[in-house]
């Protein structure tokens, strides 16, 4: 398994070059369980890049945890989902200081939701790195009612908000950290196109 | 002379009507009888009298119903209006900029007094009349982005500059050709048109982006952008869709001279002063066919123009699904006689 | 479409035996337009027969509309655009400025600004320095010079815990690694002062993790003289000579040449102009150019740049 490669498409579509280290600096870390085997490779590319992170693992399963241990991180943490997660890396932020990177690695949902958070906080684009693991799923916004419907795999899907048929669209928001979905059958409500696998 | 103002509607039993002179005076958007996507630039302010070219903010018989489809769009979503903490400052350069303007072009709608930092500014035909300590926004009633386009046409976005691009930080958005600011706020110049078909492969953008960024206090510029809209409606955004978006198909050959459209966007561009950023409002005019049609020339060239348009841009224009019938309803209005260059519906002296 | 303000000199003022600060108003008081901190105006200096611009930044507070207020250092290697405003320009006269323009703002997202300033590359900042006061963030200042005597920028620094002096003549250097090591997450840094001050704090940013994006510089902006030279102008065949202390943009402007311009100090990519063919060397001094658009010897930035050689012919 590798970084996913995705096939190039509009300039909000955000792309993920994959985890290069900078070597012993302070670092935040996090990956869900397809991710963390990118922060293997990481780590197995140079291992000082552990020396200052701290990891915050996003899964059900505690026994990923302790493979990563081996890794000697300064930290590791782990929870059962994104929302788990809000106040751990809240706290990572907010001692952080300039020159800290952020390490991202699993689904594109995982991605765009910490990406958001760290933006708002005042870390920089250009510190965040992201690598792309595991099953091609969105984080999709309804456009309509703004509710968020996690891990999308079809085109068009139904938002678990308000129940609208939407069409899963490229344009995404960096700050909101989700793509857009907007009504299929608004025109002409009842038709929807054929059901499609979301592809890469 | 003082302005008539519309009762009208922009929804609903839509009742929006142009006069004979609001017709006379729109900004028609074809100089030619062919369509090309195009950066088409030109100084602003400046234009013949009683254009909506002549001044920095135009103020026309829709004002106080706009203004008031705008408070109806805000009260369901106000989301609409937002702005990221960094640009409240954008904000008051641009409540500036517009109170400056409209006192000064329409003196007897507005007026404003200066008197240290403390504003008087009276909005005659909107019953407003306030007191307000510039920079500070505890003196407003909202925040000054807000205030301001709550009493200003069209649509505005404020533009913040940092590592050599533009980012739509800040705006309010009520009659928007189909995006949508809450989603695309924080977005650079090239994320926020991404959607935009060919243009991008084009390098218009980088064009585009290279002027604003070039662009200095006291300097200012317009240009013409448009779409087609069945209805005269303002709110045509994504976050409604699927409430408007049956109405597209509501056009038949007999009613799409009154139901069909044009929609021009009259974007302009400035340079703020305190803060640095760009104010990039964009004001709609809503003209029907019919309307359209009652001037020989722009009867003509719209026909040319939405018969030989690229498929892809009538698609992202928006009326794909209704090009047959309305270029089959512009046909008889055009008898294949030449077209006098420029915009304007009748040639002018000199 | 440049816009031009015609403004009397009501105060000049030695800020050091170098440097002079100048004062200029409307002549009916009208007020002025306001600007944002960092931002400069070039000044018109007909001297003789030569006309020249050169870009200082605005030192007064940026929100007063009752005048501007600028510091001219007085560079005798120059093409002689500063001794005309040390020799030859006295209280009340009438020069022109150009409205204020900004090529070095803050990012107000900032939750934290670091403001360094090498000799008189403290000026830019403190502009910026009353925006930051007056919208209540964060910031350091640190200025460096050589010596005491040299100091202009002391007698318009506030004293205050955040603004730090560094005389290099009393043993006092700025300390650049511990400035930024230990700053919060979201902070900026902007330098303005000799190119070697501008690399090193690059240098100790990108070594420390700062994203460049972070990293904001204004070098100084004034066009440097060299030997004489001709170009031709394509559309016209035109010769226009370029004089040792005269820039290419002024040679085309004495000669009626039209090009586009704003900041005159090789930033904004305004006055960016195509070369139809080239018979030697450009130099390239401006900062606009990447490093393979000066390679192809297809543009030139005529505010800032000169050539040494056979033919340049401008697409103009
Ligand atoms: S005028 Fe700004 S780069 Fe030449």
């Amino acid at each position: 398994m590798s970084n996913t490669q995705f096939t190039p498409s509009i300039t909000s579509r955000p792309v993920y070059p994959g985890l290069t280290s900078l070597g012993n600096v302070p670092a935040i870390m996090i990956a869900d369980a397809s991710g963390q085997e990118a922060l293997k490779e990481l780590a197995a590319a140079d291992s000082s890049v552990m020396d200052q992170a701290h990891v915050l693992l996003v899964t059900t399963s505690p026994a990923l945890a302790d493979k990563l241990q081996d890794l000697r991180p300064a930290s590791i943490e782990t929870v059962s989902d994104l929302d788990a997660a809000v106040p751990s890396f809240e706290r990572l932020l907010s001692t952080a200081k300039m020159g800290t990177q952020l390490y991202l690695a699993g689904s594109e949902g995982l991605i765009g939701f910490f990406s958001a958070r760290a933006l708002g906080s005042g870390l920089p684009q250009e510190a965040i790195q992201s690598e792309h693991r595991g099953p091609i799923s969105r984080r999709m916004q309804c456009v309509h009612c703004k509710g968020v419907t996690e891990d999308v795999t079809t085109d068009p899907f139904t938002c678990s908000h308000c129940g609208l048929t939407l069409f899963v669209r490229d344009h995404f928001s960096r700050r909101l950290g989700v793509f857009q979905g907007v009504c299929v059958d608004a025109e002409v409500p009842g038709e929807v196109p054929e059901t499609e696998e979301i592809q890469p | 002379m003082t302005m008539q103002f519309n009762e009208e509607t922009f929804r609903g039993d839509y009742t929006y009507f142009n006069s004979p002179a609001a017709i006379r005076r729109f900004p028609f958007p074809f100089d030619q009888d062919a369509y090309m996507y195009s950066v088409n630039i030109e100084q602003h302010p400046g234009g013949p009298e009683g254009s909506p070219f002549e001044f920095a903010f135009d103020v026309d018989e829709h004002y106080v119903a706009e203004m008031q489809d705008r408070a109806i769009t805000l009260a369901g979503d106000p989301m609409r209006c937002q702005s990221l903490p960094h640009m409240e400052l954008a904000g008051w350069d641009l409540l500036e900029a517009i109170m400056v303007a409209k006192a000064r072009d329409y003196p007897d709608l507005f007026s404003l007094t200066i008197d240290g930092d403390t504003w008087h500014w009276i909005n005659r035909p909107m019953g407003i009349d306030d007191t307000f300590t510039f920079l500070d926004p505890a003196t407003l009633p909202y925040p000054p982005l807000e205030y301001i386009t709550r009493q200003a046409q069209g649509d505005f976005a404020l533009l913040h500059e940092r590592d050599g691009n533009l980012w739509l930080d800040a705006g309010m958005v009520t009659s928007q050709a189909d995006w949508s600011l809450d989603f695309d706020v924080g977005m650079n110049f090239f994320e926020w048109h991404a959607p935009v078909p060919k243009a991008g492969k084009m390098g218009v953008f980088d064009k585009a982006l290279k002027f604003l960024l070039a662009m200095n206090q006291g300097q200012s510029y317009r240009r013409l952008n448009w779409t087609m809209t069945v209805n005269p409606r303002l709110d045509t955004s994504p976050e409604n869709y699927h409430k408007w978006g049956p109405e597209k198909r509501t056009v038949t050959p007999e009613n799409v001279g009154q139901k069909q459209f044009v929609r021009v966007e009259l974007q302009t561009f400035w340079r703020l002063p305190r803060s640095n950023a760009l104010a990039f409002p964009i004001r709609c005019y809503l003209a029907n066919l019919e309307d359209i049609c009652t001037y020989p020339k722009w009867g003509r060239r719209l026909h040319r123009v939405l018969r030989d348009i690229d498929p892809d841009l009538a698609d992202y224009k928006g009326f794909a699904v209704n090009q047959e019938i309305i270029v089959n309803y512009l046909a008889q209005f055009d008898d294949g006689a030449p077209t006098s260059p420029g915009i304007f519906p009748v040639d002018q002296e000199g | 479409m440049i816009s031009k303000l015609n403004l009397k000199v009501v105060e000049i003022e030695d800020l050091s035996p170098l440097v002079k600060r100048f004062r200029f108003e409307d002549p009916d008081k009208a007020a002025l337009p306001v600007f944002s901190g960092g931002a400069h105006v070039s000044v018109e200096m007909p001297d003789g027969e030569m006309l020249r611009h050169n870009s200082y930044s605005l030192i007064s507070d940026p929100y007063d509309a009752t005048g501007y207020e600028i510091a001219v250092r007085r560079e005798d290697q120059g093409r002689g655009g500063s001794k005309f405003m040390h020799e030859k320009v006295a209280v009340g006269d009438i020069l022109k400025l150009s409205m204020p323009a900004n090529l070095f703002q803050l990012d107000l997202r900032a939750k934290k600004h670091v403001l360094i300033g090498g000799g008189i590359g403290i000026t830019p900042f403190l502009s910026q320095m009353r925006q930051l006061e007056m919208h209540g963030q964060a910031y350091e200042l640190h200025y460096a010079t050589h010596s005491r005597e040299e100091a202009a920028g002391l007698a318009l620094l506030p004293e205050a815990a955040h603004i730090h002096v560094h005389i290099s003549e009393d043993g006092s250097r700025m300390d650049l690694g511990a400035m930024l090591a230990d700053q919060p997450l979201g902070c900026h840094v902007y330098t303005c002062g000799p190119e070697g001050l501008i690399a090193a704090v690059a240098e100790q940013a990108a070594m420390l993790g700062w994203p460049a994006t972070s990293v904001h510089s204004e070098a100084f902006t004034a066009p440097p003289p060299g030997a004489p030279f001709e170009v031709t102008i394509a559309s016209t065949g035109q010769v226009v000579p370029v004089a040792a202390n005269q820039s290419l943009l002024e040679a085309l402007e004495a000669a009626s040449v039209v090009v586009d311009y704003s900041c005159r100090g090789g930033g904004c990519g305004r006055c960016e102009t195509t070369v139809t063919s080239c018979d030697g060397d450009i130099e390239h001094n401006d900062f606009w150019l990447s490093k393979e658009e000066r390679a192809e010897k297809k543009k030139i930035m005529p505010c800032m740049s000169r050539f040494k050689g056979l033919a340049l012919v401008l697409d103009l």
